[in-house]
């Protein structure tokens, strides 16, 4: 493991197969603390795969995965990755149905995982400030007592945002977050995922050019488990491969 | 809200207060009037009703892993069993010498048996608090290997129930054999005393049915103390949504491992208090189809209630005793299956579930009605 790096996510030579398919093909990235990056690629391109890698889920056949230059993520399990600092938005959104809005951020809020500490009933007043704060910066203090499973899609994105950042994560992996979004919650996500971006590093999995233009940050684009481009979108969208692979002459 | 309040909503404080007049006025009904009376109770419902006042302990115990985490365990009948068979142990080294071989160490079966001496693990069981430590500790140990192992490998859905039965059955088959010192196919019976009074007075039922009573009401304050804590919320979130628990740093395996092992425990509660009111434990308590029975009864009560758990356990037990006793009798298990399809398909949530789920489908209607109130949570729901 090399230590040289100064990039908070270093990803290097990663192979990944499924029975013989090539899921990740020597992939290597590195995101620099406080970037926030957006990876693109056609279908099967393997970003999905890649934050199954970071996040312990999949197990890479080689290749480092580094965190924050001492940590192999190689070696741990997801709880252990969530535990350093790392959070997740699944491509479906994935909330508590059952819970409130509130009690989905009670439960992510950065606090003793273990069971034993877990038996106590009702919020402490520092926990409702740090509910609060979230409430706001997702948009959704009107709708606390709601029940999960009966907000709209994009709300549910926002909450799973939301749960992300109560965990006080270093790193957001974020995949498809405006998947099925109007325009205007499109924008308003972007918005969002700036406005974390101010003290959290992100990366973002994304296939909607428009909302990646919007982001304005530096974009990787896979294709076939590697990296073909990398740099500014309009460097990476006037890319003789990317237009040839993704987006389409 | 303070905790207790939590803890001990509307339909708790029903529940328990039912459940305390029940355990003051049947035994007083049975020993205080006289046979003759009106509302005396006799002793044979005495025993029967304790005997449904166990099986809803058990019930209670699978509504928790099942209604709260989606653990649906088609072995539970085991711990009860094992519970059963340590209480069981108990009464059968306080016969003595009253046995038919009037051995003063040795049970019966084992003087059949020529056994020269006790085993080990016979051993202490002569003492009531060693043997109520089993009780716990037995099932307790059992499930929390089983579910140390299962879990971790994130064994979940139908593939778990499926290991559960085969735990069942195989305790089942080990506990036919000679052997294995349990009494084999007979089980163990012909108990004459507990702490020294006759299993069979009138007292000593009356009593065990207020003490089963008590473990109801002491179980069920532990599983809603617990399903209204965070940790509740975390057991939903985990039977919900298993994969966010672990991308947020939890580790699911420790929270069904803890849970499942306290359900085990529950369970062998519950079958030690059935054991000297029935007066018989073998091994057919080990049968898988007692552990699915057991699940039926959660569903037609409505799994994640808790008091829909216990109400199950009385309703389907109440029409096996009346239709079993019957002309009908050869066709109970026809009942059974039919009503465990009937709620499935009709009744989905259960008698209490239904019930909860009206009320609050109520309670939403008349707060849209009123124009002036202002927008509450049920109106969202």
């Amino acid at each position: 493991m090399e230590a040289s790096t100064t990039a908070l996510l270093y990803l290097n030579g990663i192979n990944v197969s499924f029975d013989g398919f090539r899921a990740l093909n020597n992939l290597s990235l590195a995101v620099e603390p406080g970037e926030m990056r957006a990876i693109i690629g056609p279908n099967g391109a393997g970003k999905t795969t890649m934050m199954d890698v970071v996040t312990g889920k999949t197990r890479p056949d080689n290749g480092d995965v580094v965190f924050a230059g001492q940590h192999d993520l190689s070696k741990l399990d997801e709880t252990q990755i969530a535990t350093l600092g790392i959070g997740r938005k699944f491509q479906k959104p994935t909330v508590f149905e059952m819970h409130t809005v509130e009690d989905n951020l009670m439960l992510a809020l950065k606090n003793d995982r273990r069971p034993i500490g877990m038996v106590r009933w009702g919020t402490t007043s520092g926990e409702d400030v740090r509910i609060n704060r979230i409430l706001d910066t997702i948009r959704l203090g009107t709708l606390r007592d709601r029940q999960a499973g009966s907000l709209a899609h994009g709300q549910k994105q926002w909450l799973e945002i939301g749960m992300l950042l109560a965990q006080e994560p270093q790193l957001l992996l974020i995949d498809e977050p405006v998947a099925g979004m109007t325009d205007n919650e499109t924008r308003q996500t972007a918005e969002l995922l700036k406005e974390i971006n101010r003290d959290k590093t992100v990366v973002v999995v994304e296939h909607d050019m428009t909302f990646v233009r919007e982001l304005g940050v530096k974009v990787t684009c896979l294709h076939e488990g590697t990296v073909i481009a990398e740099g500014t979108l309009d460097q990476v969208s006037s890319n003789e491969r990317v237009i040839e692979v993704y987006l389409g002459r | 809200m303070t905790p207790l309040m939590r803890i001990l909503d509307r339909g708790s404080v029903i529940f328990l207060a039912v459940l305390a007049a029940a355990t003051i006025l049947i035994p007083l009904l049975n020993l205080a009037l006289p046979e003759t009376s009106l509302f005396h109770v006799p002793t044979y419902l005495v025993a029967l009703f304790g005997k449904y006042v166990c099986y809803a302990i058990l019930a209670l115990s699978i509504d928790l892993i099942w209604g709260y985490v989606g653990i649906l365990s088609l072995g539970h009948g085991a711990f009860f069993a094992l519970g059963g068979y340590a209480m069981g142990m108990y009464l059968m080294r306080q016969i003595g010498t009253r046995g038919v071989y009037a051995n003063p160490i040795l049970p019966d079966f084992m003087v059949f048996l020529n056994w020269p001496e006790l085993p080990v693990f016979w051993y202490g069981f002569q003492h009531l608090p060693y043997a109520l430590l089993m009780v716990v500790l037995v099932p307790g140990a059992l499930a929390f290997v089983f579910g140390w192992f299962a879990f971790r490998s994130r064994v979940t859905g139908v593939y778990l129930s499926i290991i559960t039965q085969a735990l069942t059955f195989a305790l089942l088959l080990g506990f036919f054999r000679n052997d294995f010192g349990f009494g084999g196919n007979n089980g163990l019976t012909d108990f004459k005393d507990i702490l020294g009074f006759n299993v069979q007075a009138q007292s000593t039922r009356a009593s065990l049915f207020a003490l089963s009573c008590i473990a109801l009401a002491i179980g069920f304050l532990i599983c809603r103390a617990l399903v209204t804590s965070k940790f509740g919320k975390m057991l939903v979130a985990i039977r919900d949504a298993e994969p966010r628990t672990r991308f947020l740093g939890y580790r699911a395996e420790s929270y069904k491992v803890f849970v499942f092992t306290l359900s085990a425990c529950m369970a062998g509660v519950a079958g030690a208090l059935y054991v000297p009111q029935v007066g018989i434990i073998n091994p057919s308590e080990f049968s898988p189809a007692n552990s699915i029975e057991a699940v039926i009864w959660v569903a037609v009560g409505g799994r994640g209630t808790l008091i829909g758990a216990v109400i199950g356990a009385i309703l389907v037990n109440y029409a096996k005793t009346t239709f079993t006793s019957g002309p009908l009798a050869p066709y109970w298990l026809f009942m059974l299956g039919g009503l465990f399809v009937a709620v499935t398909l009709l009744l989905p949530r259960g008698v209490v579930g239904t019930w909860q789920w009206w009320t609050q489908k109520r309670r939403a209607l008349a707060a849209a009605k009123t124009p002036a109130a202002p927008p509450t949570t049920q109106a969202a729901e």
